[in-house]
């Protein structure tokens, strides 16, 4: 099944701090509303602002470097973001936002294509995406990945897992 | 075929014989690390089924990252931790003040050679300089290990790093640290396990190890290690009879038995060859950990605050290499001080470093992170210039989109902070 996307194409190397400040980290925690208005706020203040439910993040390489804070990942949910697409992440990011059921995508290439306010259709099941009249193929999550960011995250599948 | 220390530390812990990289593992942590956001993942831990905490001898929680608690809102996050770790009986509890995570656990003897340590915290390599596994996570995983003490993790590719020769009077690990970034990338090592061996080892000190491995963090390692040796081992016995004398022998005899070392033969990713004899003080400029120039490219940069702490290089020897440049001199841009640990604190007073630090003018502040993060205790105003000693210098890093973070080793950090500008310690010495 396809979907379509509206792109924020950002470079290489997007840190964790200028996606959700430190300062924040033990004020703004569980939040929803104030998650969001954070969301890039020292990367790109246009982002909160616009941010549309169903918008995904273009980016390039080692994208979520710095700190563990989950936030980073918390506050584009909360922007209703439907899934960052990146040359590569930071590890530690990669895991968060499998374990909070934000769809993080590997795709080499992606970043040159994209532009902001662009169009992109995402393909899951086939591994495709499509923008600017070319197409690109990403490597599908593992089934069991693919099974907590369906869940919402690792605390909703393990509470799936247990019934409750 | 031999094995890398990760490899056989993970295939250990999962019962395995043998294991490869790529290969995910069930891991069952011997220590599983929080600080100040222990508040968040116990609410995280209460939407799960399990009512206690599985194995609650392995956690270890720490206050740290906002010590003394700024405002009503972070000493009400501290008091709900508190609660917690009354409620459910956690032993390995540190209080405002005792110091760094990483720090306190190495030298109360939290963690050693050969155990496997989670974190929700990105520092969590830190522990490898004394042979131990240690990788950050997510606050969702660690209340996960909270639940049910294991957690999925990917055999990690390793990074061989052969050191040899020594590094000369005046360079310390952080700038061998930030030239291995700077040469490699902030994403140098993503995924990887750092693993250091060779002659050069040796040559390094307790302290010096520390901020090496803590600084792979920087470079996207998922662990670092260097294998325990009669430094390591003289080193953990020293602080065991200091912070554990009930059980310290008992203590001992446990990392030796866990100690683990890496086959000569085993095969890694990649193959690095450094000399430390060839290494300088270097800067890292805004706004990344890989944008780095030699001192004396920088010379003459304004600083407005200087700031020496961190668990990257808030140690008893960067204290003392800060003290022994400001001895005597007056600062010209503010220094803030701010020891790892509180015994880090306690050794400084005894040394006398803090008096030197003090006389120069310096302010002294509470064993934890300080400012590092831009919570409190030291943030930067805008349009300001800081060099500091800690391991980031991300824009707003420290509280302010508009201010600029050099990263340095402390004694160019100190050096700067009596110059009022970026300057090398030799430079001031030639000058005295």
């Amino acid at each position: 099944m396809r979907s379509r996307h509206r792109v924020w194409a950002y470079s290489d190397h997007v840190n964790t701090d200028v996606i959700f400040p430190g300062k924040y980290t033990y004020s703004v925690q569980h939040d929803s509303a104030a998650l969001a208005r954070h969301a890039l706020e020292d990367l790109d203040p246009d982002f909160a602002r616009a941010v549309q439910p169903g918008d995904v993040i273009v980016a390039g390489r080692n994208w979520g470097n710095g700190s563990s804070r989950e936030q980073a990942v918390t506050c584009l949910l909360a922007c209703g973001l439907y899934a960052v697409i990146a040359e590569s992440f930071a590890r530690i990011y990669f895991r968060n936002a499998i374990n909070n059921g934000l769809l993080a995508l590997t795709c080499p290439g992606v970043s040159a294509l994209a532009q902001n306010g662009s169009e992109l259709s995402l393909d899951l099941d086939a591994g495709e995406l499509e923008m600017g009249g070319e197409t690109l193929r990403f490597a599908l999550l593992p089934p069991s990945v693919r099974h907590i960011v369906a869940a919402g995250g690792l605390i909703a599948s393990l509470r799936a897992a247990r019934g409750c | 075929m031999g094995a890398t220390f990760s490899e056989k530390v993970l295939a250990r812990n999962a019962d395995r014989a043998q294991v490869q990289p790529g290969e995910v593992l069930d891991i069952t942590p011997d220590v599983v690390l929080s600080h100040d956001n222990s508040a968040a993942i116990a609410r995280l831990f209460r939407q799960l089924p399990q009512a206690s905490v599985r194995f609650p001898e392995r956690l270890a929680i720490t206050l740290d990252h906002a010590v003394p608690p700024p405002t009503p809102q972070h000493a009400q996050n501290h008091a709900e931790i508190r609660r917690f770790v009354a409620e459910q009986g956690i032993p390995h509890f540190f209080e405002m003040g005792r110091g760094i995570c990483h720090q306190v656990h190495c030298e109360e003897g939290v963690v050693g050679p050969g155990m496997i340590l989670l974190g929700a915290d990105s520092h969590s390599p830190h522990c490898g300089w004394l042979g131990a596994f240690g990788a950050g996570v997510g606050r969702s995983e660690i209340a996960a290990l909270w639940a049910t003490g294991e957690l999925w993790l990917r055999v990690p590719e390793t990074l061989r790093i052969t050191l040899s020769g020594q590094l000369a009077p005046g360079v310390m690990s952080k700038d061998l640290a930030l030239q291995l970034i700077a040469r490699l990338g902030a994403d140098g090592a993503n995924y990887m396990a750092v693993e250091f061996d060779g002659p050069g080892v040796a040559t390094l000190s307790p302290d010096m190890r520390a901020a090496l491995a803590n600084m792979m963090a920087e470079m996207g390692a998922k662990n670092a290690f260097i294998a325990p040796d009669e430094v390591t081992w003289r080193w953990l016995e020293t602080q065991l009879r200091r912070n554990r004398a009930c059980d310290w022998q008992e203590r001992l005899s446990f990392f030796r038995e866990r100690a683990l070392t890496p086959d000569q033969d085993a095969p890694c990713a990649r193959q690095l060859d450094v000399a430390l004899d060839g290494i300088e003080a270097i800067v890292a400029c805004p706004h990344r950990v890989d944008n780095a120039q030699p001192v004396s490219a920088l010379a003459g940069t304004r600083v407005d605050m200087a700031f020496i702490g961190t668990c990257t290089n808030g140690r008893l020897e960067d204290l003392a290499a800060a003290a022994e440049v400001v001895r005597g001199r007056r600062l010209r841009a503010r220094l803030l001080v701010i020891p790892a640990s509180s015994q880090v604190l306690a050794d400084a007073l005894d040394a006398g470093h803090l008096a030197d630090l003090i006389e120069a003018g310096a302010s002294i502040g509470t064993p934890g992170c300080g400012p590092c993060m831009g919570v409190h205790a030291g943030v930067l105003a805008p349009g300001e210039v800081c060099i500091s000693s800690a391991n980031r210098n991300f824009r707003g890093r420290m509280g302010q989109r508009d201010a600029e973070i050099y990263l340095a080793n402390p004694a160019v950090v100190a050096a700067s902070a009596v110059a009022g500008e970026i300057v090398h310690p030799a430079h001031l010495l030639a000058e005295a």
